[in-house]
């Protein structure tokens, strides 16, 4: 069963001759053939060109290349721009854009050796939490095809959880990554901002916007997140400091490894759900860490200051859709006006319309200080709290989410509960901090994620972390019924 | 004089001469086919981010320092947010609330001599939009976005002006120092160099200022004097008629020499101004000011007094001497082979015979026909009275047309000056017996004959005599009889 093997075992086979890249390949396509129709987790898929790549990848290995990603099989969120092929952002305003050059973390992966299955499907430029906002309709969650699987990386979670690659590639601006691996089973990083480039990753907030990657374990995403990190002169925002060795520090033992509980995570969590995450600090205290509660007293705080802040940026990062250049236009524009109006009025769905609304207002002459500006100064607050709390102790826990999967349709009328599903997400974006989460055991069936917060740079700390916790729990080998088959 | 004082500021927008633009690697030479100078950052394309062009910073130093003014150490790139076809992102890149170089000043010369100095309240980066191209394309417009995110100084004054010959004699000032800067070409044709002229006029004696037009987008000195002129006369008349200044954008008609306002579409914008968090402050050291610093050229005040000092000019002559840092050059060059005592002919040929072939035939000083060298070699004739002067300027105009050296135009055609006392005064005899009544008249009186008889002898030596010579010579002999 290649598709339950870890990209560990997936090298160490390739590497053996045991099998190839184009054998894995078309097993994982095989896998999309039969279940994406069910799960709608893909916008395209290549599998010619995947073929060509695998088919490359086991041509360099003939060669005597080695690498940990050579031949094998992902799947990009449709976030990122990918030369030649449709890169859609889950917007009618890009289903007819085919990308003309690479994102970096397309480039950086593709030169690692590894080989694009599909464009996974997403919320509407990454803006909702369900994947409901998608011109191409919802993702389906594999553990219950009922729920949602989060988003905005829902294709990508959904795709990672049903086992149709061997990892995913997705974004977090508000909790993108995280939440919908909670919600799916996963384990998401979501970096540092500036760890990994934004240059090719269509903007939604510039400011908060961060890749990252979702694997089935945080040893497969140590050795994913080695490859996309790192400095890139394009993108004037990622920071040029050294890629640590990620998996090298996995195993690091965690005795004296002191870990914060968010006392705000708890405020009206049900109890079941924190009952799982007291659950895991027991498993952290049984590996010698110490565990403390510290407070974030602005967190609460970070909803309504995300709110504002990716608003008013996405207002502005997505005036470039005008109908001009590229994207969509509409048919016989009487003027300039007519182009814009319409262009943008068919492109953009409610959400993203939502928002474009919500942040040309906060941006307004005679609104900015009260929204803009005030919230700019919130934000300093929350990331100084951030601060603080990393001076008692080394990595904050907490739940991903306050509830598991929920029913498809039943926030989509209701943004402000949509909304408040980032509640324990948004921090980290705000204040510019790594962030990961990995599942911590079922509730009625459906997985919840564990959430790991560090210090800026920290990945290599929240990576060993999750990965001793993996090692000491099976949460994480558990597959939605029927997929790991 | 009038009861009105006018008022003005200037925005200068400083092409500056980077190679490549300031958020993108795209090249900025002007006059490209269409779009072949855009790519996918220019275009706007999703997906691509800004990256700062350090040469443009380095640039806007080297303005801040030549002007005096402070050099922020942290300045912060703003979005400026508007939808128009040739702005591809829907925002321009600008500084806006943290420019990179604040309160500076400068000294200008107004046509009594005076000094005045204009204050510059700020100096910012930005880029530049593209252009909207309606001709050809039937009901279609096309975009040409060579020109979109070229870099632009945007230089603000103080509205310190109070004529329209001032804020011209400003602007060519301006004009002058970011050429001797080298960060502009300052091609007023191409767009390199243009103003918006912000004009009011206020009762005189009243300290607050009337309510102000902003004329967009001038491109001439000419323009900015004639738009200015016609600016302040229009509101004069509105508010002596009892109307009042409504303050608006105005664009000039050069053809009807007339402002009129622009569409109220254009300029009713609510530009939504936030930090552009694609790019990270501008963080500039003291290192790094020292760096530009001593790459700072010789500016063009410091050039005048020079002159002044070392060769004795006049304070015009010396500003218009060190107008351009070629002409500076070219005249320096001149003295040099000359020597210093002679400065000051080689300043009146420059500035006069050299000036005026080079705008009669539109060249550069630096492509000039007649180079320093042959100049300094033309007046030495002078110098060493082989020729007179107005003899030079017929050399001149040969060295000009035939690109031969004076000594060679002067012995082809003979027109070496005669300053052999006894051939002059052969010449003076011959020419006072052929004309006996002029000389009695003369003698009785008739002082005004004198230059009757320098005439004749210049006719007669085909204007070789050595006019001083021929002077003195001619006083003696006609005085003779007397």
């Amino acid at each position: 069963m290649l598709h339950n093997l870890s990209i560990g075992e997936l090298g160490r086979a390739l590497r053996a001759g045991k099998t190839s890249s184009v054998e894995i390949t078309r097993h994982f396509l095989s896998r999309i053939e039969r279940l994406n129709p069910a799960l709608n987790a893909l916008i395209t898929v290549t599998a010619e060109q995947a073929l060509a790549a695998a088919a490359a990848a086991d041509g360099r290995r003939a060669a005597g290349e080695q690498g940990p990603l050579l031949g094998i099989p992902l799947i990009h969120k449709d976030i990122f721009c990918t030369d030649g092929v449709r890169t859609s952002c889950g917007s009618r305003m890009l289903d007819n854009f085919i990308a003309p050059y690479d994102a970096t973390v397309v480039t950086r992966l593709k030169e690692a050796g590894t080989v694009m299955l599909a464009k996974a499907n997403m919320d509407e430029f990454a803006m909702g939490s369900s994947n409901e906002t998608s011109f191409y309709g919802p993702v389906k969650n594999p553990w219950d095809t009922r729920k949602v699987p989060g988003g905005s990386s829902g294709g990508s979670a959904a795709a990672a959880a049903a086992r149709m690659a061997a990892f995913t590639t997705g974004t977090d601006t508000g909790g993108s990554i995280r939440q919908p691996a909670a919600l799916t089973g996963v384990t998401g990083v979501k970096p540092t901002y500036g760890r990994v480039s934004r240059y090719g990753m269509i903007a939604f907030a510039s400011s908060l916007d961060q890749a990252g990657v979702l694997a089935r374990s945080a040893e497969d995403a140590a050795i994913v997140l080695a490859v996309m990190a790192g400095f890139d002169p394009k993108d004037s925002t990622s920071i040029d400091t050294p890629v640590p060795d990620y998996s090298a520090a996995l195993e690091e033992p965690l005795a004296g490894l002191k870990i914060g509980l968010l006392r705000e995570f708890f405020d009206g969590l049900e109890a079941r759900n924190a009952a799982l995450i007291h659950d895991a600090l027991k498993v952290y205290r049984s590996l010698g860490a110490q565990t403390v509660e510290v407070s974030l007293p602005h967190l609460p705080l970070s909803v309504p200051t995300y709110y504002v802040v990716a608003p008013a940026e996405c207002s502005s990062n997505l005036s470039r859709f005008d109908g001009v250049r590229f994207g969509h236009r509409c048919e016989n524009p009487k003027d300039l006006l007519d182009l814009y109006k319409r262009s943008r009025g068919e492109g953009f769905g409610a959400e993203v319309k939502r928002r474009i609304m919500t942040g040309t207002y906060v941006l307004s002459a005679g609104y900015f200080d009260a929204y803009y500006l005030k919230a700019q100064k919130v934000r300093r607050l929350i990331t100084d709290d951030f601060r603080a709390a990393f001076a008692q102790v080394d990595l904050l826990i907490g739940p991903t989410t306050p509830t598991p999967a929920f029913d498809i349709g039943a926030k989509v009328d209701d943004p402000i509960t949509m909304y408040l599903n980032d509640i324990y997400t948004i921090g980290a974006n705000l204040a510019g901090l790594p962030g990961l989460s990995l599942p911590c055991g079922l509730v009625e069936g459906l997985p919840m994620g564990l959430q790991l917060i560090g210090p800026h740079f920290s990945e290599s700390r929240l990576l060993n972390a999750a990965h001793r916790y993996q090692t000491a729990t099976e949460w994480h080998m558990q597959a939605p019924r029927g997929y790991d088959q | 004089m009038s009861d009105w004082e006018v008022v003005i500021g200037l925005e200068i927008h400083a092409q500056l001469a980077t190679r490549s633009k300031i958020f993108s690697g795209s090249a900025t030479a002007y006059g490209a086919p269409p779009n072949s100078q855009a790519n996918l950052v220019d275009l706007a394309y999703p997906g691509v981010l800004p990256v700062l062009n350090a040469e443009a910073v380095r640039m806007a130093v080297k303005f801040g320092l030549s002007i005096g003014a402070e050099v922020a150490r942290r300045s912060v790139f703003a979005r400026k947010n508007y939808f128009y076809p040739d702005l591809p992102k829907g925002y321009q890149i600008s500084q806006y609330e943290l420019p990179v170089v604040k309160q500076g000043s400068l000294a200008i010369m107004l046509d009594d001599g005076a000094v005045k100095t204009i204050g510059i309240t700020r100096a910012h980066l930005e880029e530049d939009a593209g252009k909207s191209l309606h001709e050809g394309l039937g009901a279609a417009s096309g975009i040409d976005l060579n020109r979109a995110g070229t870099p632009l100084l945007e230089i603000v004054s103080e509205p310190d002006m109070r004529s329209a010959k001032e804020a011209v004699a400003y602007m060519k000032k301006i004009h002058t120092l970011v050429r001797y800067l080298e960060i502009c070409d300052g091609n007023m044709q191409e767009g390199s160099f243009r103003c918006d002229a912000n004009v009011s006029v206020r009762p005189r004696g009243r300290e607050k200022f009337g309510t102000r037009a902003e004329i967009k987008n001038l491109n001439s000195f000419r323009f900015v004097e004639k738009a200015i002129q016609h600016e302040v006369a229009r509101q004069i008349d509105v508010l002596e008629s009892g109307g009042t200044v409504v303050q608006e954008t105005r664009l000039y008609d050069s053809d009807k020499d007339e402002t009129r306002p622009m569409r109220s579409k254009e300029e009713a914008n609510d530009y939504r101004y936030f930090p552009d968090p694609d790019l990270l402050p501008v963080e500039i050291d003291e290192a790094f000011i020292d760096a530009v610093r001593a790459t700072l050229p010789e500016l063009p005040d410091e050039k005048a007094a020079r002159f002044a000092r070392e060769f004795g000019l006049s304070p015009y002559d010396a500003g218009v001497l060190s107008a351009s840092r070629e002409l500076g050059a070219y005249f320096e060059s001149v003295v040099a082979e000359l020597g210093a005592p002679h400065a000051k002919l080689a300043a009146n040929w420059v500035m006069g015979e050299l000036s005026s072939a080079l705008n009669r035939d539109n060249v550069e000083i630096g492509d000039s026909r007649v180079p320093p060298v042959q100049l300094s070699g033309l007046l030495a004739r002078i110098v060493d009275r082989t020729i007179s002067g107005k003899i030079a300027k017929e050399v001149f105009e040969t060295m000009w047309s035939e690109g031969k050296t004076a000594d060679a135009i002067i012995e082809a055609s003979g027109l070496r000056q005669i300053t052999d006392s006894s051939a002059i005064e052969g010449v003076i005899d011959a020419v006072m017996a052929a004309n006996p009544k002029q000389l009695a008249d003369y003698r009785s009186g008739k002082d005004k004959l004198f230059g009757f008889f320098v005439g004749q002898v210049m006719k007669a030596t085909e204007g070789k005599a050595n006019p001083a010579q021929l002077n003195e010579l001619l006083k003696v002999k006609l005085g003779a009889g007397t």
